[in-house]
């Protein structure tokens, strides 16, 4: 059923926030500490292992994947809800933030691609196979 | 007449935010493939409008909830809200696999950590630059760096002010929207036009629909090794700052 996969995902994510709630108390600080991470890991972890027994039915990761598709939308009402109007004057810094960030990415991927660069990676074995097939 | 279509909308609130979205989520994509041909990806043109209708809803109610400030409106406060936003973000780890995490391996790995404290730390610099010293501020817009939904994930967890999170999200997304249309310029100097590099890069930038349209843009066979790493970035991300990275900026600055 639809709804199992709903649960799923909705005892994932109650369990990590619960967990990233109880992290901040251990830890002293009034936050939630990668709640939703521990929730997203807990969700990869479950879904593998009920899909190896093959406990997860297609019509319960239906109902993951509703939720999953949902994300882009909800993120659209998310920005709608914003003090836009109140951060307009921030506007500049944050141009700035996201320029930069994305200019030293560009120029970590040269640096990056060479770390071991001779050793092939298994992912490219598997590719060639494919197109042998 | 009007007041009796409004009186409708308010009672159905949440349902009324599922058609105006839904509405601005086609508007958008229309408007990427007759105007872009596709470059700028629709949903990027979403959250531009969103954040627009939410600049409408501040300048006319005067309120700090955007559209949502509108009564007739309401109902996107609950559909963007805390509790679903994480519920959808956590579902998005449903597409991802440990057999993709194997494959992408140490190289993979070591893009996406440097990926999200690069750009972490980046927006750490310059939202400090700007005058913000309290640390709950600079770790969210430090997370909007990352990706717009890193950002405002951070700013509910550690209590930032909605301003600050709204600037997160501008962040995240005017690197998201660079990383889309400026990646066919760059690709050549920086040696992307191979599976390895394409893996690294998707691993660095992070942002799903940034690197989807940005390796579409240079050259489509590369789009599914770096989906394969930035596929993961967003849950690392919502992963690291509200935890490890929120503490080190609380350490720096006391």
């Amino acid at each position: 059923m639809v709804v199992y996969g709903v649960a799923l995902l909705a005892i994932c994510m109650l369990t990590g926030v619960m967990a990233g709630d109880l992290l901040g108390t251990v830890l002293g600080i009034d936050a939630n500490v990668g709640g939703v991470g521990i929730a997203m890991i807990m969700l990869v972890l479950l879904v593998d292992r009920l899909k190896q027994k093959n406990k997860l039915k297609e019509k319960s990761q239906e109902g993951l994947s509703f939720w999953s598709a949902m994300y882009i939308p909800i993120v659209v009402a998310m920005s709608a809800q914003q003090n836009v109007a109140g951060a307009l004057e921030g506007g500049p810094m944050a141009i700035l933030a996201g320029v930069l960030a994305v200019t030293a990415s560009f120029a970590l991927v040269p640096v990056l691609s060479n770390i071991g660069k001779g050793k092939p990676e298994s992912f490219l074995n598997e590719n060639k196979m494919d197109k042998a097939n | 007449m009007q007041d009796t279509i409004f009186a409708m909308f308010e009672d159905n609130s949440l349902v009324t935010a599922f058609a105006v979205v839904g509405i601005t989520m086609y508007f958008s994509y229309f408007l990427s493939d007759k105007l872009t041909k596709g470059r700028l990806h629709g949903s990027a043109i979403a959250i531009i409008l969103g954040l627009v209708l939410a600049y409408i809803g501040g300048v006319s109610t005067g309120g700090e909830n955007g559209i949502a400030d509108l009564q007739m409106f309401s109902g996107i406060g609950l559909m963007g809200g805390a509790m679903l936003r994480d519920l959808a973000i956590v579902a998005t780890a449903f597409g991802a696999s440990i057999e993709e995490i194997k494959k992408a391996g140490f190289t993979g790995i070591l893009s996406l950590f440097m990926g999200i404290f690069v750009s972490f730390i980046i927006g750490v610099i310059v939202a400090f630059s700007f005058g913000y010293t309290d640390a709950a501020s600079l770790t969210t817009i430090g997370g909007g760096a990352a990706t717009y939904i890193v950002g405002p994930v951070v700013g509910g967890a550690v209590g930032a002010s909605s301003e600050v999170i709204a600037l997160s999200i501008a962040a995240g997304l005017v690197k998201s929207i660079l990383v889309m249309i400026g990646t066919p310029f760059v690709a050549k100097y920086i040696g992307l036009d191979n599976p390895r590099s394409a893996l690294v890069y998707g691993g660095l930038m992070g942002t799903t629909s940034g690197v989807a349209g940005g390796l579409a843009a240079t050259d489509p066979k590369l789009v599914p090794y770096g989906a394969m790493t930035a596929t993961f970035y967003t849950g690392l991300g919502c992963l690291l700052c509200p935890s490890i990275l929120y503490f080190a900026v609380r350490a720096i600055i006391g």
